[in-house]
C-alpha cells in the first residue's frame, strides 16, 4: 500500500529511523567528547600525568593528541560506514512505501 | 644559517606563477560552464564526494594551520599540537549534527537551512549579518597573513602583495564561482599535502626516520619542557572555552558549509567528510615533526628574530633541508594556501549578499538566473574591495586573535541556530533571530573586553573579562536567548512545517 508523505511521517518505521540516527549520532558524539575535553582536561589538571615518559624521551601528552585525532577519523568512518550502509538502507525502504 | 628569506626568490616566484596560470587556465574553462545561479553557488552538485572531500580540506586548511602550528610547535612546543587537536574534532561532530540535514534542506547557504520553516525575512537578514561577520574577519586574517608572508619570502611590499591576492582571488570567484574556486582548493589541498609530506620526509631523515631520535633531540636542545604542556592550558575554564570555539566552530563557518551543497546527495555528503577528516588528520599528525625538526635543525631564535609569531618556521626548515628550490617550492604554496582560503571566503560571503540578502529578502524571491548571478558578482567585488582596504587597515594587527574572533562567532552566532532548526520543534522566527543576533554580538564585545584586545591590544592592565576565549559564556547565550525567545514568542506555523520538513531533513526527499 502506497501512502503520502504526510502520513510516512507518522508511520513507527519512520519514528524508529529518526530516533536510531540521533541515538547513533549521540552516541558517536558523547565519545568525541569525553575523549576530547578527557585530553584537553588531563592537560589542564593532571600535567603530571601527561608528562610521564613513554620509551626514553616521547610521554604520554604526545601520544594522547595523536590518540584523540585518530580516535575522531575512526569516530568519522564508523559513522560513514553505518549511515551509508544500514541507514540509506532503511531510507531506501521507506521511500519504496511513498506514492509517486 | 644565512637566510634568503626577505629576498625576491626568482624560483617561489616561478612555482607561484605557475599555480596562478593553471588555475586560471581551469578558471577559464569553470567560466563557460558557469551559466546559472546552481552553477555559479553550488558547482551545479556535480562534485564527487572524493573531490569534496579535497577541496574542504583545502578550504580549512588555512594559513594558521599550516604557518601557524608549525611555528607555534616550534617556539612553544607541545602547546602548538593542542591546537592542532581542537581544529580536528569538529569535522566528526560536523558530520554528526549537521551534515546530512544540512544537505537535505539547503540550497546555497546556510541560512536556507535557518529559514526553512520560519519567516524569511527576518532570519535571513539576522543569518546574514553573522554569516558575514564571519567571512569578513576570517577573510582579514588571511589577507594580513598573506600581505606579511609575501613581504618576507617574496621581498615585495605589504600592500601590493594584499593587492595581489585580492585580484587573483576576484579573478577565479567571478568568472569561475564554485566550480573555479573548488578546482583551486583541490589543487591547492593537493600541493599542500605534498609539500608537506615532503618536508616531513626530508626532516626525518636527519634523524634517521625514528620519531624518538627527534624528541631526543628537542629534549637535548630545550629541555623537557619542551615536550611537555605549559602554560597554555593553565586555565581549565579557558581551555574548554577554547575547546568549544575551535570544536563547534566549524560547524558555523559558511565557507565550510556552502560546501555541502555541491555534491549530490547525502550519501557524498557524508563520504566528503570522511574523506576530508582523513586528510586534515594525516596534516595535523605530521605537522608537529615540522615545527620540532625546524627548532632542533634551524633554532629558535632564527625563527624569531625572522617573524616573532614563528609563522616562517617551515619556510626556513625548507630552506635547510632542499635550498632555495624547496624553500621556493613551500613559499608559493603557502601563497596558494591563503589565496584559495580567500577565495572560497569571498564566494560564501558573495552567495549570503546574493541569495539571502537580494533574491530572498529584497526581490522576495522572484529574480532572474542573470539578475542573481549579476548582484553575486558585484558581491564579489564589493567583498573582495572591502576585503583588501580592511587587510590594509589591519596591517599589525595580530592574526591569531583575528581568526579567535571568527570561530567565536561562528561557533556563538550560526551554529545554535542551526542545530536548533534541525532538532528542535519549537524554534520560533524571534528566537533564531535573537540567538544569531545576541549569540555574534555577545562573542564579539567579550572578545574586545578579553585579554587578548583589552590587555595585549589596547593595553589596559586588567581585562574585563577574564577568558581569554568567549564561545563558553557566548555559545550558552545563544543557546539560552534562542529557547526564551521562542518561548515567549511561539510560532504555530513553525512548529506544524517542523513535521513535513522531516520528510526532507531524514529521507532527502525534495531535496536540490
Amino acid at each position: 500500500m502506497k501512502i503520502s508523505p504526510q502520513q510516512l511521517v507518522d508511520e513507527p518505521d519512520f519514528k524508529r529511523l529518526v530516533r536510531v540516527r540521533w541515538t547513533v549520532s549521540f552516541i558517536l558524539l558523547s565519545f568525541l567528547f569525553v575523549s576530547y575535553y578527557g585530553y584537553i582536561l588531563a592537560v589542564a589538571f593532571y600535567p603530571e600525568w601527561m608528562i610521564q615518559k613513554v620509551g626514553n624521551f616521547s610521554n604520554i601528552g604526545i601520544f594522547a593528541s595523536a590518540s584523540v585525532i585518530v580516535f575522531s577519523w575512526f569516530l568519522t568512518l564508523i559513522y560513514v560506514f553505518w549511515a551509508n550502509g544500514s541507514y540509506d538502507r532503511e531510507i531506501r525502504s521507506l521511500k519504496e512505501k511513498l506514492e509517486d | 644559517m644565512q637566510s634568503h628569506l626577505g629576498q625576491p626568490n626568482f624560483l617561489s616566484i616561478v612555482f607561484f606563477l605557475l599555480f596562478v596560470i593553471l588555475t586560471l587556465v581551469i578558471t577559464y574553462w569553470a567560466a563557460r560552464k558557469t551559466k546559472t545561479s546552481k552553477e555559479f553557488y553550488a558547482a551545479g552538485r556535480s562534485i564527487t564526494g572524493f573531490q569534496n572531500g579535497l577541496a574542504l580540506s583545502g578550504d580549512f586548511m588555512s594559513a594558521a594551520s599550516f604557518l601557524g602550528i608549525s611555528g607555534m610547535v616550534a617556539l612553544k612546543g607541545y602547546d602548538g599540537m593542542l591546537y592542532a587537536v581542537g581544529w580536528l574534532v569538529g569535522w566528526p561532530a560536523l558530520l554528526f549534527l549537521i551534515a546530512e540535514p544540512l544537505r537535505n534542506l539547503g540550497k546555497f547557504t546556510f541560512a536556507d537551512v535557518v529559514a526553512f520553516r520560519l519567516k524569511q525575512k527576518p532570519v535571513r537578514i539576522s543569518a546574514a549579518i553573522g554569516g558575514i561577520l564571519v567571512t569578513l574577519t576570517y577573510s582579514i586574517a588571511q589577507i594580513v597573513g598573506s600581505g606579511k608572508l609575501i613581504n618576507l619570502m617574496f621581498g615585495l611590499s605589504y600592500e601590493a602583495a594584499v593587492v595581489l591576492v585580492g585580484i587573483v582571488m576576484l579573478l577565479y570567484v567571478l568568472f569561475g564561482g564554485m566550480i573555479a574556486t573548488t578546482w583551486v582548493q583541490i589543487i591547492k589541498a593537493c600541493l599542500l599535502l605534498f609539500g608537506v609530506t615532503l618536508l616531513t620526509l626530508l626532516a626525518m631523515a636527519q634523524f634517521r626516520f625514528s620519531l624518538e631520535n627527534l624528541y631526543g633531540a628537542v629534549e637535548q636542545k630545550f629541555g623537557k619542557t619542551a615536550l611537555e604542556p605549559g602554560g597554555l592550558v593553565a586555565n581549565p575554564l579557558d581551555a574548554v572555552s577554547l575547546g568549544l570555539a575551535l570544536m563547534l566552530g566549524l560547524l558555523g563557518l559558511p565557507h565550510i558549509l556552502m560546501r555541502f551543497y555541491t555534491v549530490p546527495d547525502a550519501k557524498e555528503a557524508r563520504k566528503s567528510v570522511a574523506y576530508a577528516t582523513t586528510f586534515i588528520g594525516y596534516f595535523y599528525l605530521i605537522i608537529p615533526i615540522v615545527g620540532f625538526s625546524a627548532a632542533v635543525l634551524v633554532g629558535r631564535e632564527p625563527i624569531a628574530s625572522i617573524d616573532k609569531g614563528g609563522n616562517m618556521a617551515a619556510a626556513l626548515l625548507s630552506e635547510l633541508l632542499g635550498g632555495t628550490m624547496l624553500m621556493g617550492f613551500i613559499a608559493a604554496v603557502a601563497f596558494a594556501t591563503i589565496l584559495a582560503v580567500v577565495a572560497g571566503l569571498t564566494l560564501a560571503a558573495a552567495s549570503t549578499i546574493s541569495h539571502d540578502i537580494f533574491v530572498s529578502v529584497l526581490k522576495d524571491g522572484d529574480a532572474s538566473e542573470e539578475e542573481q548571478i549579476r548582484v553575486a558578482k558585484k558581491a564579489t567585488i564589493a567583498f573582495g574591495i572591502l576585503g583588501i582596504l580592511l587587510g590594509i587597515l589591519f596591517k599589525d594587527q595580530n592574526v591569531a586573535f583575528l581568526v579567535g574572533l571568527a570561530f567565536a562567532v561562528a561557533a556563538s552566532g550560526n551554529f545554535p541556530a542551526l542545530f536548533l532548526s534541525i532538532v528542535w520543534k519549537n524554534l520560533s522566527t524571534i528566537g533564531g533571530g535573537a540567538s544569531i543576533l545576541i549569540g555574534s554580538i555577545s562573542a564579539i564585545i567579550l572578545i574586545i573586553l578579553s585579554p587578548t584586545v583589552w590587555v595585549e591590544v589596547i593595553g589596559f592592565e586588567k581585562a574585563v573579562f577574564p577568558l581569554k576565549n568567549p564561545a563558553i559564556v557566548s555559545m550558552t547565550l545563544s543557546f539560552l536567548s534562542a529557547i526564551v525567545f521562542s518561548k515567549l514568542f511561539p510560532e504555530e506555523s513553525a512548529r506544524e512545517k517542523y513535521e513535513s520538513e522531516k520528510i526532507r531533513t531524514y529521507l532527502g526527499i525534495g531535496a536540490e
